[in-house]
């Protein structure tokens, strides 16, 4: 309201002349416009501790009976009544970080590419493309995952076997493609464009004087990137990965369409598993007992409590080295 | 003749040594970031290139236009009934968010609501679908296209609320200005002014959520999975039957009987997201560019 007063305040002269219902409706409309504005902020604040409290309040009856130690429980036996999110807290953290591992270094190279390789019509051209990679719905992805990824995975399987297989997470029996391993190559897709559009964005705003400046004293293009443009953005880059971690450790449908459903630890990658957020979209529709529904919104709660986190965290990171522009997009 | 203070003038000029290595490096560095490219590249080929090669043969009049099993009308019928839903739900407060962010909230109320918005673009999509199952469809004992048009809602809230308070922030200065000068009120202005010459970034920032959302498979499943495929229907308190659910359904029961449909629907899916999404993102870069220069 204040906002109104001051852009009446601002027009001198201006009331004079114009009827005094004119000026009414155009102090009641300044108000409403204002009203409905400030309703639509507080509406959409308020979803978000909605969306907390309403999925705290469905996980009560597990968060009473389990307690804290449902982090740590590995044992999820429905039939038994038994639930512990550790299997799917492992089997969270496995795929994310492999997806994490293998897509980061593969983004922040495309980001690296676009900004300084490519010419400038071809990073036009393959920027846009590059972002339509997440354009693709999950269930798609997935989709794609179980009837053309995994297939060609097992097949390769033996191969990897073979060669590292002394590594022990490479090594095991033959499966049927489903697995941790091919759920992560998903995650992977689905991470790159996050992390590279950011990333591209972020060595854009690298000042050229400097890198023209190293490159003036002799740089290699590489040395460039290593002594420029890498350290004047790490903070945001590692930002925008916490972002993408984000989005690997929600992401429920496509990972449980090739995950392949077990129930517990593997030390193996080509092992089936389950992640928190594959384990909701699995059980939930088929869940029967209250204190399933509930062990499953408790993972939603774990779930939400770790999305939140790497949010506020890239969020802070980004503030606090001074790329937040540029995270948050 | 060959003493090492006398370099040989005939000697072709290549680096040798250690700037031999560095140019090595350097080399080696552009050729894999290259190489990243073309990964990124080759997945995303390989999807589409899937997808169009096993959808194609599926497509026909009967398949998009005709119940199950002849088709799957009702799939796409149901899926474009809950986008047109959710974004009636989330356009109106997502344009007024963003116009309270532009013009009425200090830089730090700004702050603390672009904040909320990523928070809520950063929420797993499957915890929106669990808190619109407790909120809505556990209350009424039953699943509806309503329940899951609310949690595509607040998936596409942030992404239009961010979109048009960016093209918002673009609306010159001088068109505010001019209109203060000449005495209209606050009101009058954001109606007649502001909103109107960031219409069409507002439009095409509202199409991407839509591209977005139409596509989300886990609030759906929760929310409006059960719907009769056989008839036509776009009654929003009902389950309506939609193409993510059902594709999803098919993987899961991981028979091959429905593959040749799931595929076909994919097409059908992907070709209209990818075109409105390309298509929106190209209007959007115009508006903004002619937003920026007037």
């Amino acid at each position: 309201m204040s906002a109104s007063a001051s852009a009446a305040a601002r027009a001198p002269g201006h009331g004079a002349r114009v009827s005094l219902l004119r000026k009414r409706a155009d102090r009641l409309g300044d108000r409403a416009i204002f009203g409905i504005c400030l309703l639509a902020a507080l509406l959409a604040a308020g979803t978000i501790f909605l969306v907390g409290y309403q999925i705290v309040d469905g996980a009560m009856p597990a968060i009473n009976k389990f307690g804290l130690g449902f982090v740590t429980d590995t044992t999820w036996q429905p039939n038994f009544g038994k639930f512990g999110a550790g299997a799917l807290l492992f089997g969270t953290a496995i795929t994310s970080a492999f997806a994490l591992l293998l897509g980061a270094p593969i983004a922040i190279a495309i980001g690296l590419f676009l900004t300084l390789l490519a010419p400038k019509g071809l990073a036009a051209v393959i920027g846009p493309l590059v972002e339509l990679l997440a354009a693709i719905p999950s269930v798609i992805l997935g989709f794609w995952g179980l009837v053309v990824l995994a297939p060609y995975v097992q097949s390769k399987e033996p191969f990897l076997h073979d060669k590292i297989g002394f590594i022990p997470i490479f090594g095991g029996p033959q499966t049927t493609g489903l697995s941790i391993f091919t759920a992560s190559l998903l995650l992977t897709i689905m991470v790159i464009p996050i992390i590279a559009s950011i990333s591209r964005d972020l060595f854009r705003s690298v000042p050229p004087e400097l890198q023209d400046g190293a490159a003036a004293l002799g740089a290699t293009r590489w040395e460039v990137v290593r002594g420029i443009v890498l350290p004047t953005t790490s903070s945001g880059v590692i930002a925008a990965c916490i972002l993408g971690l984000g989005r690997a450790l929600g992401e429920a449908i496509a990972v449980s369409q090739v995950i392949g459903a077990g129930a517990e630890i593997q030390s193996n990658l080509f092992a089936p598993g389950s992640t928190l957020a594959a384990q909701i979209a699995l059980q939930f529709p088929g869940a029967l007992t209250e204190l399933h529904k509930a062990s499953l919104f408790y993972c939603g709660v774990i779930l939400l409590v770790i999305g939140l986190a790497a949010n506020l965290g890239a969020g802070w990171i980004g503030r606090r080295f001074g790329y937040a522009g540029a995270v948050s997009r | 003749m060959s003493g090492p203070l006398i370099p040989d003038p005939t000697a072709p000029l290549t680096p040798s040594g250690n700037l031999r290595r560095r140019q090595i490096v350097s080399r080696a560095a552009e050729v894999s970031a290259t190489g990243a490219a073309v990964i990124a590249l080759a997945a995303l080929v390989l999807v589409l290139w899937s997808v169009v090669d096993r959808g194609a043969n599926a497509i026909s009049f009967d398949f998009l236009f005709k119940g199950y099993p002849e088709g799957v009308g009702p799939m796409l019928l149901g899926t474009l009934a809950i986008s047109v839903y959710a974004t009636l739900i989330a356009m109106p407060i997502g344009v007024l968010l963003a116009l309270y962010i532009s013009e009425y909230s200090g830089a730090k109320g700004a702050g603390t609501l672009k904040l909320i918005l990523d928070l809520l673009n950063g929420l797993p999509s499957i915890i929106l679908g669990l808190f619109a199952f407790i909120f809505i469809v556990s209350p009424q004992q039953e699943q509806t296209a309503f329940a899951g048009a609310v949690a595509l809602a607040i998936i596409e809230l942030p992404l239009i609320a961010r979109g048009s308070q960016e093209v918002l922030q673009l609306v010159p200065k001088h068109l505010r200005e001019a209109s203060d000068a000449l005495g209209v009120a606050r009101w009058r202005t954001v109606l007649s002014v502001i909103l109107p010459s960031a219409l069409g970034g507002i439009v095409t920032s509202t199409v991407l959520a839509v591209a977005r959302a139409a596509g989300e498979t886990a609030p759906l499943i929760l929310t409006t999975s059960n719907g009769d495929p056989k008839s036509f229907s776009i009654n929003p308190f009902e389950a309506l039957p939609n193409v993510p659910t059902w594709i999803f359904k098919v993987s899961e029961e991981g028979s091959e009987a429905g593959y040749a449909e799931a595929w076909g629907m994919a097409l059908v899916l992907v070709f209209i997201i990818l075109v409105t999404s390309l298509g929106a993102r190209a209007l959007l870069a115009r508006s903004k560019r002619k937003l920026s220069s007037s």
